[in-house]
Formats: structure tokens, sequence, C-alpha cells
């Protein structure tokens, strides 16, 4: 009787040496970095996951040693997300995000943010007549922070001063990166709620139209109309459409939980979460933009003109990034 | 003999009908669900094999997001002392960078936590790592970055929602803005206990994200039984009928107490063998009574050794028997 009567344990001898080689492989590599693998071991590595593929399914078939197939199982599946998941590096992620997935969710997105766009719109006319009419209203629909002392009892040199002026110099920074993370998590909320049937998103979106519809209706009463669309617009084109395509992804996922289509509602869930995922990655980027543009552009940059035109050029740049038609690339 | 006769016979079974078909055949094929069944899920590998991950249980999810919170809790900590010491030291010019640093600081812990790590070749934070857990798409594909900064993104109205509620509702002066915000606080509640209520333990990020959270053990290759068997094999000798005995649970019960070397159990398995089997003492072997004290210990490797090449012989015959009560 030799000592390796039983079979499964021949082939456990046998084979036991590219396990450990490729285990050894996956502790290097998945220490983070592929580039801790040298070329012979990244040639190596597939070849030994497709052993071990093996040895689990010859394993599962002949041997009866439980500790065995628990580590090839275990093995295995370590190796399958290794040679399988990402592995593009992050620049190259970077450029394609910005150059072509971003762009491309945001048109998936088009009757979403039409409908987002209308809900701003609608609500900032509302805030705008609400207002025009009875001042009182003012005070119902914008929350007390955010006045600053900007209220239907202000005086007119008041509220100019508040456009014109340059605060102080220092703190410009410190304030716009307060106003990128407010508004940021802001964004993120409102398209987390989309989940909840659409309804809260819808919210927060005309919650922000009834602000900028009052805010412009005070100051059309004193006849700083021209004025404040220089000091609002600078930012605002880039912060309102930010804000309309959060209340966008929001809604597509709303949708998809109502109504799924033809498709298993989880199926139709999560293809919406990463179209929609996708977007809201590049809303928090233009929350950025918009961030620097108010904390700083804005103090700084004083003439009229000079604002109308950054946000006439934002409107124009942001609006042929997303839906400009662009060559299709033959690959 | 007709081909399509021979194709359908048990020593040559088609291999798409152990993929195909209930949940159940995700167990070992011909097996019985085993109590961790319900957790497990197949995946099919390129190569057409099936991973078999197990989800983890909310247990353990819950423990890694504790983990995790504790982690940034003490990182929010030691990035504001960091921010006063230097603030104090600074002075006025230098302040405002320190806010801003402070601002970006903590908007990146709250946000940029999990979906950073969660991007990092393993697909887990440092809590999911520590429990041996990771991120899996549900669909066997790649894990994309949208789908983790979805499934990270929902934390927002799972966790901080009902936070600032609770929040609300705690320090709400007016009792009606109390009701309301415990309402509230209910409302978005459910969000949180979401993964209690649905077999695959999503959580509400993991349903929107096409994600879930699987269990990746790091076995050890332990050392073959088999291996000290075959040494022991001189010393008792067992017939066919003997090592017949039992099926393959109790072969697996078997590994188990002799991995585990507890004196105790292995004395009263080795008892209850050598009844059910009526096993002859070989000359001079005493039943447990050995001054080294391994006999017992010896016999049931040897025995496990037979039990196995019998059972795995019967396996390349295409049966499978699972315990002792299995006569086919």
């Amino acid at each position: 009787m030799s000592a390796l009567t039983l079979r499964s344990r021949r082939f456990r001898v046998e084979r036991e040496a590219d396990w450990r080689r490729l285990e050894a492989l996956l502790a290097k590599g998945e220490g983070g970095r592929t580039a801790a693998l040298s070329v012979d071991e990244l040639i190596a590595l597939p070849l030994l996951y497709r052993a071990a593929v093996s040895s689990l399914s010859v394993a599962r078939a002949i041997s009866l040693d439980a500790a065995l197939i628990a580590y090839l199982e275990g093995l295995v599946t370590r190796a399958y997300f290794f040679v399988y998941g990402t592995r593009a590096r992050l620049r190259e992620r970077l450029v394609r995000f910005f150059r072509v997935d971003w762009p491309a969710a945001v048109r998936t997105l088009w009757r979403e943010t039409a409908v987002s766009a209308a809900i701003l719109t609608v609500a900032a006319l509302a805030g705008y007549l609400l207002v025009s009419r009875d001042a009182d209203w003012y005070g119902a629909i914008m929350p007390g922070e955010m006045t600053q002392g900007r209220d239907p009892t202000a005086t007119t040199a008041f509220l100019r001063s508040v456009l014109y002026d340059a605060h102080q110099q220092k703190g410009l920074s410190a304030f716009a990166t307060f106003l990128f993370t407010h508004n940021a998590q802001i964004a993120i909320l409102a398209f987390a709620l989309g989940f909840a049937f659409c309804l809260p998103t819808a919210l927060l979106v005309a919650q922000n139209g009834l602000s900028l519809g009052a805010l412009i209706a005070l100051y059309a009463s004193r006849g700083l109309l021209l004025p404040l669309t220089g000091w609002l617009f600078i930012h605002g084109v880039t912060e309102l459409l930010a804000t309309i395509l959060a209340g966008a992804a929001g809604f597509r996922i709303g949708w998809a939980v109502m109504f799924p289509g033809s498709r298993a509602r989880l199926d139709a869930v999560a293809a919406a979460g990463r179209t929609a995922g996708a977007a809201m990655a590049g809303v928090v980027v233009m929350l950025v933009i918009a961030g620097v543009l108010e904390g700083v552009g804005r103090q700084v940059i004083l003439l009229d003109w000079a604002r109308w035109t950054i946000a006439a050029v934002s409107l124009v740049v942001w609006l042929a990034y997303f839906y400009a038609p662009r060559p299709q690339r033959g690959r | 003999m007709k081909p399509g006769a021979r194709a359908s016979s048990p020593l040559f079974p088609e291999p798409k009908q152990e993929r195909a078909g209930s949940p159940r055949s995700v167990g070992a094929p011909g097996s019985p669900a085993t109590p961790a069944a319900p957790f497990l899920r197949r995946l099919i590998t390129p190569e057409g094999l099936d991973l078999r991950l197990t989800l983890a249980s909310a247990g353990e999810r819950a423990s890694a997001y504790l983990l995790d919170l504790t982690i940034m809790a003490a990182a929010l900590i030691t990035l504001t002392i960091l921010a006063i010491v230097f603030g104090l030291a600074v002075g006025e010019e230098g302040q405002e960078v320190i806010a801003m640093i402070w601002l970006l600081g903590a908007f990146l812990l709250r946000n940029g936590y999990f979906i950073l790590f969660e991007l990092s070749g393993r697909a887990a934070t440092p809590g999911k790592r520590g429990l041996g857990l990771r991120v899996v798409a549900r669909d066997g594909g790649r894990l994309t970055a949208e789908a983790i900064f979805t499934r990270n993104a929902m934390r927002e109205i799972e966790v901080f929602l009902p936070l600032t509620f609770l929040l609300a509702s705690s320090v709400a002066g007016d009792p009606v803005d109390g009701v309301m915000a415990s309402l509230a606080l209910i409302w978005s509640g459910c969000f949180l206990l979401f993964p209690l209520f649905n077999r695959d333990r999503l959580r509400l990020g993991d349903l929107v994200a096409g994600t879930w959270v699987v269990r990746v053990a790091r076995a050890r290759l332990l050392a073959d039984l088999a291996a000290g068997a075959a040494e022991g094999a001189p010393r008792f000798v067992f017939t066919l009928d003997q090592a017949s005995a039992y099926g393959v649970k109790e072969l697996e019960l078997l590994e188990e107490v002799l991995r585990r070397r507890d004196r105790q159990a292995l004395t009263a398995v080795a008892a209850r063998i050598r009844t059910k089997i009526a096993f002859a003492q070989p000359p001079g072997e005493t039943a447990g009574g050995d001054p080294k004290g391994d006999t017992d210990e010896a016999f049931l490797t040897a025995y496990y050794g037979a039990l196995r090449g019998r059972l795995e012989q019967r396996l390349l015959f295409g049966h499978r028997r699972r315990d002792k009560f299995d006569k086919a």
C-alpha cells in the first residue's frame, strides 16, 4: 500500500505548490499596487488562477476533504476578483469619466432634467409672484439664517451694498469651501431622497426655486434687478444647473422604483442607480466650480458686465459640454 | 444503446442540469441544503465555475459599519485637534487656510471615506476588511465607480437623515415640532432597517447600486488529515463493511473533531465508532488506555482515512452518500 492511496490526497500533493504560489501573489497584489507584481508574476497569475479554478472544480467532484474545499473556494474567489476586478488606472478612469461617461449619463437623463428644470422654474415664478404681491411671503419662503439681513425691511442702500460689498478680502477661500461643502451635501441628499418616490427631491428643488424667486422679487421691487442678476448668476448658472441635475438623478431612481417597466424592479432600480450615480458624481464637481465662483469670483469681480459675461459663458460651456452632438469615434 | 439514452445516464450527467434550476442547487451537487444555504449565492465565472458566494450577515455588516464609524470619528477628532493646535500656532493669517482644510477634510471624510476605500482593489473599507467582507456587483460583473458612488451616496438618507431627525426631535421645543420630527424619524428609520427585511440583506444603497456584500474567507490550507491516516495504516486495518458505516456528514464531523483535538471528544467519538463498526482491537492496542494517550486519535485518524477513501471511491462512481442513513 503506497503512502498516496487516496486519489484526493495525490490530487492535493500534486497541485499544492501552485495554490500556495497563487496565494502569495494575491497577498502581494492585493496590497494595493499592481505595480508590486513583476511582469513574470503578472503573466503567471491568470494561469495560476485558471489552474485553481479547475482544481476547485475537480475537488468538489472527487474530494471529501472539507478543509481543502473551503480553502480552494476562498482562494479562487479572491483570485477571481483580482483577475476580473477593475484594473483601469485612476487617470484613465477620470479622463474617460469627463470625456464620455458623465456627459452621456446627463444626456440619458434629459427627460428627468426637463422635469426638474420645470419644477425649479415654476417654483421661482411662484416665489416671485407671491413676494411681489405681498412682501410678507418673503419671511415664509426664506429660511431665517439665509437672509443675512436681506429682507423687505432692509434699506435699498443696504441691499445694494450686499451686491458689491467685497466682504473683507479675507476669508474668501474658507467661505467658498463652506459654500461648496454645504451645497454638495444638500445635492447629495436631494439625490438620495429620490428613492422615496421622487417627492422629497421635488420639494428640495422647489424650495430652491422659491427662494430664488423671492430674492429676485425683493431686489426688483427696489429697482436693483439687473445688478442682482449679475451677483446671482455668476455662480448661479453652474449651481442651479447642478441642482437641476441632482434632482434629475434623484427622479430617475424614484421613477424606476415606482415604474420599473418591463424589467424586474431590482434590475430596473440598479440600472437607474448607476446612470444617476454617474451624473451625480459630476454634480459634485460642478458644485466645486460654483463654490469657487461664488466664494472668490463674486467677491473679487464687482463689475456687472464682467459678472454677466461669466454667467453667459458658463451657461454656453455647460450646455455645449452636455448636449452638443459629438463626433462618433470609430473604434 | 441509443446515444440519447447514454447522455442522460447518471454516469454522464449533462453539466447544464447541475447549474440550472432552483436556488437549492447552489449547494454541493446532490447534497441537502446546509443551514448556511439561505445565504449562498451563485456567481458563475467565465470559466463556468460557480463560486458559491456567502452573503454577509446583518450582524457582520453592522459590526463593520461600527468599526468604520469609530475610525471616522477618530480621524475627525484628530483633524479637529490638529486644526485647533495649528490654528493657535499660526495666528490670524493662516487660520483661513486651516479652516479650509478642516472643512474639506470633514467633507471628504463624510463622503469620501467609503467611496475611496471601496474603489480600491479589495473593494472594502477597513471595517469590512476586518470582518473579511467585500462589495460585489450583483450581476457578477465589474464593480463600477458609479455603483460605488451611488451605494455610498444613499447613506445620506439611511444614516444622516435619521440622525438629523433624531437631533431635531430631541431638541424641539414646540410639541408639534417634536411630534413631526418623531414621525420623520420613524419614516427615515425604515431606510436604516431596510437590510433586515429582505433575504439578500441589501442596504438601500446596495439596492440602488446593484451591489451586495459577501464574505471572502481567507482560509488557511490546513494539513491533510489523510496524510496522518497513511502513516497509521499499518496499525489499524478496516474491512470494507467497517469503512462503509458512515456518510459524508459524519466524515465532516469526524474531521472537525480531529482538527479540534479535544481529548474528551476524541475518546467519546472513538468509543462510539468502535462499537458501531464492532472493531476488534489489534494486539497491543487498548482503547483509550495508551500511556501516550494517542491511541484514540491514531484510531480515529486511521478510520478517517479509510472512510474517506471508501466514500470518495463511491463518489467517483457517481454516488455521494449523504449520511449514515443514506442506504442507496
